[in-house]
Order: C-alpha cells, then sequence, then structure tokens
C-alpha cells in the first residue's frame, strides 16, 4: 500500500448561518469530523445527497473556504503551509457546470492559458505551444483556439475546463460533478477522457457525485455522506456488493438503470431530509432509517472498522 | 376506443435569422388511459417542443401543423385560445422541471393549488382547499393543512416537487404531461416521486406523457417509448422491446454510453456517439443521424429515411434491415 497522497483527519467546517434581522446567527455543522485519505492513482469517489457536504469538502481542500478544524495534509504537508499557488499548481478542479466556470468573455486558449500566466511557466514564446498540446490531449481540435465559450457545446466546454485544470500538470483533479449537466452520449465521452489522462498522468482524482453508476465505473474506493459526517467508505467492489449501512443501501436501490421489467426500488426512507441546522439527535440518519432502534435515536454511533470497510451505524449488516 | 391524445405528423417550424429551424418533425405517437408513453432524447431533440406544442403553449416564434392533434375526441388544432385555456390544468396537467421556478415565489402554496380548481370548477374556497389538503396528504406531505399557508422557498426540492403534483391533480386531469419531474432532484427523492406519480396513475387512469433524457427512469416506469433525435421520432415501441432489442444505431449507441452496476466493466471504456447533433435549418435531406452513425451508406445521404413500420407496435427510422439492425448490436457488444 503505497502512502496517501491526500490526507483528512476530523475536518469540520461551520457556517454561521442568520436566522433573521434580530434572531443572531446559529451554527450550521456542514462537516462534522471527516477524515478521509486518497493514495496516489487512486480515484475516490464521494457521494451522497446535496447538502451532505461533498461539495464544501472540495472547497476546504482547494482552500476555497477555510477549515473550522482538523487537517489536510498534501504529501504530509498541512495544506495551509503551502502557498496558494504551489497549491494551485498541484490541486486542481473540475466544476460542475461548463457554462458557468468558464469566462465568457474570454477566448477558450486565453482560458486554457490562464495558469500558465499566473504561475509564469516558461517564455510567452512557449505558451502557444502547450495550449495546443493540451487541446490535443483532451480532444479539442486546434481551431477552436479562437472560439469563445458561448460557440462550443457542452462538452467542448467541459473538455476546456479539463484542458485548464490539467496545463500544469497537477497531481489531484478534484471532480465535483463533472457530468451531470451534459448529455449521456457526452457523459460517456467526458468520462472515458477522465479515465485515460488519470492513467497517462498517473492522476488521482477526488470525485464528487450523486450518480453511483458512474462511481462504481470510476473509483477504486468509495465514501459515503450524510449530514456532514462519512458513514461508509471502503473499496468500490466491498461497497456494491456489501452495503453495510441502511443508507448505502438505499442509495444503491435508488440507481435507476436502464434494465426495463425491474420496476421502481423502494427505498424506506421518509421523505424529510433533516435540518442541518437542527439535526437530530443520536444517529443523524434514524428519522429516515428503516431499522433504527432506541439505541439509534439517543447515541451517535462510533465508526467501526473492520478490513479496511468503514461504518458508522449501530446495527450494520454484514 | 379511440386514444386519448393522438398525434400525427406534428411539426413544430421556428423561424430564426439564420433560417426556418425544423425543430421537432412528423412526430406520430398516441397516448391511453392509464398508460405512460416516455418521449425520451438529449437536450434539443424537440422533446420539450413536442408537448407545449400539444398544450399550444409554443413561444411566439415558433408554429406547429400537424395531420393529427385530438384529446379526448377534440381536434386541438382548431380549439381556440379560450378553450385551450379550459382545457389546461383542468383536462392536461402538466408537470414542469425545476419546481422553484415554476411555483410563483409570492404566492402561499394553498393560493395556488387552489387556483386551477377555482378557474376551472363551480366550487368555492373551502371546497377548493379541502381538495388540496386532501391531494397534499395523497402525495406523502404531512401536516398539509398548515402547509397551505406556506410559500415555496420554505419547502426542499422534493416537497416542492411533491405540490406540483398535487397541483396537477386538483382538477382531476385525463391526461399529465410530466416534462423531466425529477431532474433536479436528488437520486433518493426522485425513485420516491416516480412511485408516487406512477400509482397515482394508476389509481385515477389517466395517460402520462413522460419527457425525460433518463434512460434508466424510462425503464423503469414507461410502457411505451419514442427516441427522439433531432426532431424526429427515430425509434417507437413497447419499452422492453426497446431496451432488449433496439434497432435504430442512436438508440443502440444511447444505451451502450450508460454504466450499469454488475454489467458494465470498471474502468472500462464506455460506449460514446462521436460527433454533434446538427442543427435542422434549410433544406434537409437524408438520415439526420448520418453524421454520427458508424453503419453510414450512400443511400443515408441520398434519401430522407421514413419511419418504418416493423409491427403493429414497432417502427424504426433506419434504412437497415432489422436482421442487420440486431446483428450490429450483437457485434459491438462481444
Amino acid at each position: 500500500m503505497s502512502e496517501p497522497v491526500l490526507k483528512i483527519r476530523n475536518l469540520t467546517k461551520t457556517y454561521r448561518v442568520g436566522m433573521g434581522l434580530l434572531k443572531g446567527k446559529r451554527p450550521l455543522r456542514a462537516l462534522n469530523g471527516v477524515s478521509l485519505s486518497v493514495e496516489k492513482g487512486q480515484v475516490l469517489g464521494l457521494v451522497g445527497e446535496s447538502g451532505c457536504g461533498k461539495s464544501t469538502i472540495a472547497k476546504l481542500i482547494l482552500r476555497l473556504e477555510e477549515m473550522t478544524g482538523g487537517s489536510i495534509l498534501l504529501d504530509g504537508k498541512d495544506v495551509s503551509a503551502i502557498g496558494r499557488t504551489e497549491l494551485a499548481r498541484r490541486i486542481q478542479p473540475v466544476f460542475q457546470d461548463p457554462y458557468a466556470s468558464l469566462n465568457p468573455r474570454k477566448s477558450v486558449r486565453s482560458i486554457i492559458s490562464l495558469p500558465l500566466r499566473v504561475h509564469k511557466v516558461g517564455d510567452p514564446g512557449s505558451w502557444k505551444g502547450r495550449v495546443e498540446e493540451i487541446m490535443e490531449i483532451v480532444g479539442l481540435v486546434p481551431r477552436l483556439k479562437n472560439s469563445f465559450p458561448n460557440q462550443l457545446s457542452g462538452g467542448q466546454r467541459q473538455r476546456v475546463a479539463v484542458a485548464r485544470a490539467l496545463i500544469m500538470r497537477p497531481e489531484i483533479v478534484i471532480c465535483d460533478e463533472p457530468t451531470s449537466a451534459l448529455d449521456v452520449s457526452v457523459q460517456s465521452q467526458i468520462l472515458n477522457l477522465l479515465m485515460d489522462l488519470r492513467k497517462d498522468f498517473g492522476l488521482t482524482y477526488l470525485l464528487i457525485t450523486h450518480n453511483l453508476a458512474v462511481v462504481e465505473h470510476m473509483a477504486s474506493r468509495v465514501a459515503v455522506m450524510y449530514l456532514g459526517r462519512i458513514v461508509e467508505e471502503a473499496e468500490t467492489r466491498s461497497i456494491f456488493e456489501n452495503p453495510r449501512h441502511p443508507y448505502t443501501r438505499a442509495l444503491l436501490a435508488s440507481v435507476l438503470t436502464p434494465e426495463p421489467g425491474l420496476g421502481l426500488p423502494e427505498t424506506h426512507l421518509g421523505i424529510v431530509y433533516p435540518n442541518p441546522i437542527d439535526p437530530p439527535p443520536g444517529c443523524t440518519f434514524h428519522p429516515r432509517c428503516p431499522e433504527a432502534t432506541q439505541v439509534c435515536r439517543e447515541v451517535p454511533p462510533e465508526p467501526i472498522r473492520e478490513n479496511g470497510h468503514l461504518v458508522e451505524c449501530h446495527h450494520p449488516r454484514n | 376506443m379511440s386514444a386519448l391524445l393522438e398525434v400525427r405528423g406534428l411539426h413544430v417550424e421556428i423561424l430564426l435569422a439564420g433560417g426556418l429551424l425544423k425543430a421537432v418533425r412528423d412526430v406520430t405517437f398516441t397516448v391511453d388511459r392509464g398508460q405512460t408513453l416516455a418521449l425520451v432524447g438529449e437536450s434539443g431533440c424537440g422533446k420539450s417542443l413536442t408537448a407545449l406544442a400539444v398544450m399550444d403553449l409554443l413561444p411566439p416564434r415558433a408554429q406547429r401543423r400537424a395531420e393529427r392533434l385530438r384529446f379526448e375526441g377534440l381536434d386541438l388544432r382548431k380549439a381556440r385560445t379560450r378553450r385551450m385555456a379550459d382545457l389546461r390544468g383542468n383536462k392536461i396537467a402538466m408537470i414542469f422541471q425545476e419546481p422553484m421556478t415554476s411555483l410563483n415565489p409570492c404566492y402561499t402554496i394553498g393560493n395556488q393549488l387552489q387556483e386551477a380548481m377555482l378557474r376551472h370548477r363551480k366550487v368555492s374556497r373551502k371546497e377548493a382547499q379541502d381538495r388540496a389538503v386532501f391531494l397534499l396528504e395523497k402525495v406523502g406531505i404531512t401536516a398539509a393543512a398548515s402547509r397551505l399557508r406556506q410559500y415555496p422557498h420554505q419547502l426542499s426540492g422534493g416537497l416542492r416537487q411533491r405540490v406540483m403534483i398535487a397541483m396537477g391533480l386538483m382538477c382531476g386531469p385525463a391526461m399529465i404531461i410530466a416534462d423531466e419531474p425529477t431532474t433536479a432532484l436528488d437520486v433518493t427523492i426522485q425513485a420516491q416521486i416516480l412511485s408516487l406519480l406512477a400509482s397515482l396513475q394508476k389509481e385515477f387512469q389517466m395517460g402520462l406523457l413522460l419527457i425525460t433524457h433518463d434512460l434508466g427512469i424510462v425503464a423503469r416506469v414507461a410502457d411505451r417509448v419514442n427516441v427522439m433525435y433531432c426532431g424526429e421520432v427515430v425509434e417507437s415501441g413497447e419499452a422492453l422491446q426497446i431496451f432488449d432489442n433496439p434497432l435504430h444505431p442512436y438508440t443502440q449507441g444511447l444505451l451502450r454510453c450508460i454504466p450499469i452496476p454488475g454489467k458494465t466493466k470498471p474502468g472500462e471504456h464506455l460506449g460514446s456517439i462521436p460527433g454533434v447533433v446538427p442543427t435542422p435549418i434549410g433544406d434537409l435531406k437524408g438520415c439526420a443521424f448520418r453524421n454520427r452513425c458508424a453503419f453510414l451508406s450512400n443511400a443515408c445521404t441520398a434519401e430522407n429515411v421514413v419511419l418504418r413500420e416493423i409491427s403493429n407496435d414497432r417502427a424504426y427510422r433506419c434504412l437497415l434491415s432489422p436482421e442487420t439492425c440486431a446483428q450490429n448490436l450483437r457485434g459491438r457488444s462481444t
């Protein structure tokens, strides 16, 4: 087993949320003690419903926001001790919506070469060559280099976003819902591209998505989040063949694959997603859990780790 | 017995600066009571415009024409604005994708739920309110009576979509058109909303026209499927047949793009469809899919491809024979 390139320990993030004009602010614990580690060359899939804190983790790793507590180590070094530019050189994001993440006033060439200019890499004469090289790698024809984002299709825009992320040859790429805004035929192209690039450049991915079929296809490990905690984490195969947490089982059941005759799944989840400002006592999942008992309503479960399979539940299935 | 909704030879054209955009061409389908028809395709294939054309809600620059457009025997082509307004929200209800943008943020849930019923039926406010509470409970919303005073922003996405469904049911419609009803929702909520929609549809024997890009949803919910590409129906038939034995190269390609846990091999390349969807402007000749098709021949460029019926219930728009199509499917998957 190789050393983790990214190690997250007991990460917490608390936002102060205003409750109204005169009511003051209350803490919202977006992340509540999250620990994760990603090995070099691995793809870690992070799944969960909206509002569970998966994008907050991405923002904290990229230092777009400051953490409240805990630590993030990159190759054993605390990210807060690493300069902003060096961090940007080593970790790059690809966001969900390529319509929103590209500046509409800049040409493709300008968007892709921005990291070179920011980091003052080489002389300006060499930038053109590097832009064309990376465009070829991500499958963009060279004539598009003077186009503007609004002239590109969704898939092409996402390729531009990938090119911009990769031009500095980062070690880690954080993909936050990289294909959710795309059509299925384009989604598969981008997923294939991401898989090829990982092999060619030895990249490490943190893949944040709500699409479990994509996670199963791409990830080597999966972490399932619920309300700011990791409730289950294991090898992808282990999660899919032997989901131990009831929430993971509900998520897996909800995947609608194009297999007719299976009908719609019954997830046995209540309809209420708890208010993160006022999380339920005990296990935060208990109001929706079909298997909840008295202890779940009172005592928060401790993480159990067996053979590299982590689960946080009072009644995990074996 | 005639169908609930019957559409034959529907065209929608939009006049743009660059020419006439033939956004929907020759679309034909029927929906019966208690039946679910899915219109499936990627963005820009004309599936939403088809629904809007049926409802006569097209944007001003768009023109529709059809050989036949009948709802419960009524010719919608001749129906005046007033007559259509009597149908919408009454006999035909529509559920849109984004419950946040399709609910009015300035009015309470109760107000919006009652509106359609007060418009279409001679009922008192009290009766409308009772019906609203009844339906909110029906769609699984607790403390329904107090919800009536809430505003849309006070509800979660899943609850808002339930309110939208309840709103659609207020007048007991014969038909529901649902345009991407769960795209904005989480996967767990999506499954719940779809089950809800399916059970209500069975209970009230409504026709459901489901518009979606998600083949997973189609496979689980639809009885019949129309696959659309670039404004045309390229394949239609029973859901089971479409998924087990897709004929059109586009349908086959789409199905190969989707990872299925336990079936596709992790880490392996997924299938993909190269190229981009053409813009249907100007004089269209030949198969619309030809520039992305692996089985292109000269004939595909030369002639317009018609929808071929191979059985009572199955049609596809390709020059290849059904046997060749089936062979293509096997050839690629092994």
